[in-house]
């Protein structure tokens, strides 16, 4: 439907989102509505993103990463998985985030013992940082990592932790030093089966409900002082390095999700259209459909600019919350009318038959995850003024 | 218009407790399982709110069009689900207030007095506003003494659990909307074949049946009014439901900004309570203002229904929908984005809330089909 091309430089990357896209279309679309409906981890779809590769995207190329242009091509696997299941997109972002502190702090010894556990042994990670206290206010955890020896004893409570369930492995953000600033907490690579770590409940959610939401729990858990990723004190720089590929990511998701809703709504239109119905000439529907796809290719315009800005090592923190917030709040627009215009077209965009409902409960995650819009709001007015000032 | 009488006082106070005691604690459980509220369909029977605008005459308490949307207001804080079925109730009964004759209206107003449990409910698609987008499935024949219905796809709040509903059908295809006709059908009518109550994404707690209608035969004397009727008798019936959605919508978004403001409240980050910080407080004062216009508007609108200034009302009608959705829309979609996380999971009610906000956007016309109406009542365009 959209023309990608002026943002993807290589043709290379426009034979992968090819691919992609008919996996999506063919393997991955079909399950979006059960896996929503029973709320589960759906195993078959995540076997087929390794076997495609897409849970490795950004992993060095050793370990089955992409190589050059690596954040837009995952950018691109996530808009296209996101189109047709915002929950199984959901799972190349975690896995993103989850390794990015042990790509990015652990040391080599450290990478050549977990990068393979992870991209050939399929082990997932998650990210635990959040905890009950401390959301978009990182540095108010309450998790504690303490010098014992040759180890850390880690003690404290995650919550809200994608894939926590199913992960094999963790990134735990701790404090390893007393007060309240920045440079107080570090990450620790933490294995699932390391003795005082439990798996609490697992959340029920609005929508993406195919992802694993649960409570982790540390409870003098022992880590090696190896484990310690970036060196201590550096948790805070590298959660924030995490988000300049992350919420390219999570835009990119948000973008998915306003085409998917985008789509229906055409198609919807086109099976009316056959039968002889003319709404397609109807102003009510071609101002939904003009309004979005504006939203639609400006959010693309902001989500690549700062995919891009990541692949060149150049600072794009402005960008990535300009991606995030526009796109996520076009998608929550998109979504919106899309069961507007639906329900103009039929009286049906209510119901559970019509996927569109469901990609407006998706839809609503994107404004929150990964820093609140309102956060994201913050940053950019931090980054303007850093610029001009 | 401010001052409520002691009247007012009184009966807001007691649904106020009602709400409290027996529709907030079973509002989670009433979404989680898509059951119909027969509880709150005994209490509301027990205490006289299930039909408060039933005329005195036919035994109802008769309360002014404002008083029952401060009634729906209330009930739709805590669960917008429970406030439906009183408006569905509405619906079904003011079609007949509205058009009915004498005996008709003995005859089925009468079952709703008292602490009766007698259900109603309204089946329409609402027909084209200017467009070919809406067609009314339904087709009404006159054979002898009774009119034989037919329709494909009807829909109809309360469908499959009614006792009675409304239903609207072309007795002259050929009139257009002068050829629409209004019927009041019962329950076990041999060729009323209900076929399923749909899954819908939130109101979860209230029924929209499909139903079907096979040569289901009412009698002559249950047609409403005249024939060629029943388009007026729908606008005006649609009003006063579209002015009811919008009490609902206001006390849906008034529910969730409680919540979102006991959270913004208790919920401390970066050494404060949220509730500090210039983005939360900016989104409780849109909040805060979108629900107060949007509620002005809607009281003005049931002050124009309670004048029967019914064409000035079916124009204001769509207005007072329109804002209190849209503002129902945002501030649950608010709600949700205040308490984060937590927001967006099951176990705090504002999800719920947000579900239920997009239904108002869309019942009793989309609130893109109410700019068309009100457009075209303002421009003159028919």
């Amino acid at each position: 439907m959209f023309d990608h091309t002026s943002f993807l430089p290589t043709q290379e990357l426009k034979n992968f989102q090819g691919r992609i896209q008919q996996v999506a279309r063919d393997k991955i679309a079909p399950q979006a509505p059960r896996v929503d409906e029973e709320e589960f981890f759906n195993r078959e779809v995540e076997s087929l993103l390794w076997d495609h590769g897409l849970l490795t995207l950004t992993f060095p190329v050793e370990f089955g990463g992409y190589g050059q242009g690596r954040i837009v091509a995952f950018c691109i696997a996530v808009e296209e998985i996101a189109k047709v299941c915002a929950s199984s997109a959901l799972l190349l972002i975690i896995q993103a985030v989850g390794s990015f502190p042990i790509i990015h702090g652990g040391s080599n010894e450290l990478k050549q013992k977990y990068l393979p556990q992870m991209s050939g042994g399929r082990k997932l990670v998650a990210y635990l940082v959040t905890e009950p206290t401390a959301g978009s206010d990182i540095a108010g955890i309450q998790t504690t990592a303490v010098r014992e020896g040759s180890d850390y004893l880690l003690n404290g409570s995650k919550c809200f932790a994608t894939s926590g369930g199913v992960a094999g492995v963790y990134s735990v953000l701790a404090k390893t030093s007393e007060g309240k600033g920045n440079g107080n907490s570090s990450f620790f690579l933490v294995e699932r089966e390391s003795p005082g770590l439990s798996i609490g409940r697992t959340e029920s959610k609005l929508g993406q409900r195919g992802s694993n939401t649960t409570e982790v729990f540390l409870e003098n858990v022992r880590v090696p002082a190896e484990n310690l990723l970036g060196g201590e004190g550096n948790g805070f720089l590298i959660a924030m390095k995490d988000f300049d590929m992350s919420r390219p990511a999570i835009a990119a998701q948000a973008l998915g999700i306003a085409e998917g809703a985008f789509e229906a709504v055409l198609q919807f239109i086109k099976e009316r259209h056959t039968i002889g119905n003319p709404i397609a000439d109807h102003p009510v529907i071609q101002t939904i459909l003009a309004d979005s796809a504006i939203l639609i290719e400006a959010s693309r315009g902001l989500v690549y600019r700062a995919a891009i800005l990541n692949d060149e090592g150049k600072n794009n923190t402005k960008f990535a919350s300009m991606a995030k917030s526009f796109a996520g709040d076009a998608a929550m627009k998109i979504t919106t009318e899309a069961v507007d215009a639906i329900q103009v077209l039929s009286g049906y965009g209510f119901l559970k038959d019509f996927q569109v409902e469901r990609m407006f409960r998706d839809a609503k995650l994107t404004q929150i995850f990964e820093g609140t819009n309102q956060i994201q709001r913050m940053v950019i007015a931090r980054q303007i003024l850093k610029e001009w000032m | 218009m401010f001052q409520l009488d002691e009247e007012q006082r009184l009966i807001l106070q007691s649904v106020r407790e009602i709400v409290q005691k027996e529709i907030k604690p079973r509002a989670t459980t009433l979404d989680e399982t898509g059951e119909f509220p027969w509880e709150a369909v005994r209490i509301f029977a027990k205490n006289d709110i299930l039909n408060p605008l039933l005329p005195r005459k036919y035994g109802g308490v008769e309360v002014s069009t404002y008083t029952f949307c401060m009634i729906v207001e209330e009930i739709a804080k805590a669960c917008a689900s429970t406030a439906l079925l009183l408006i569905t109730q509405a619906e079904g009964t003011l079609s007949i207030v509205y058009g009915a004759d004498e005996s008709l209206k003995q005859k089925y107003l009468k079952r709703l007095a008292g602490d009766s449990q007698v259900l109603t409910g309204l089946g329409a698609i609402e027909p084209s506003v200017g467009s070919d987008i809406f067609s009314l499935p339904t087709r009404a024949e006159l054979r002898g003494s009774h009119y034989i219905l037919q329709g494909e796809r009807c829909y109809a709040k309360n469908g499959s659990v009614a006792d009675f509903l409304v239903l609207y059908a072309y007795t002259d295809r050929s009139k257009g909307s002068g050829g629409i006709s209004a019927l009041v059908i019962e329950k076990g009518f041999p060729g009323l074949v209900p076929k399923r109550d749909e899954n819908k994404m939130g109101m979860r707690g209230a029924i929209y049946s499909e139903i079907l209608l096979k040569n289901l035969g009412v009698p002559r004397e249950n047609l409403i009014g005249q024939e060629g009727e029943g388009y007026s008798n729908m606008l005006k019936t649609l009003s006063a439901s579209r002015l009811f959605t919008a009490a609902q919508a206001i006390g849906l978004a008034q529910g969730a900004m409680e919540e979102a403001i006991s959270y913004a409240r208790s919920r401390v980050q970066f050494g404060k309570s949220i509730s500090h910080y210039a983005p939360i407080q900016f989104m409780i004062a849109e909040m805060a203002t979108g629900i107060e216009s949007a509620r002005l508007l809607t009281y003005k609108t049931a002050f124009l229904f309670d004048q029967e200034e019914w064409k000035k009302a079916e124009t204001y009608a769509p207005m007072a929908k329109l804002i209190a959705s849209d503002t129902a829309m945002k501030v649950t979609t608010d709600a949700v984005q205040i308490m984060g996380g937590y927001g967006y999971m099951k176990d705090y009610p504002v999800e719920r809330m947000m579900r239920d906000a997009k239904l108002t956007q869309i019942d009793t016309g989309t609130n893109q089909i109410m700019k068309c109406i009100i457009g075209r009542d303002l421009t003159g365009i028919s």
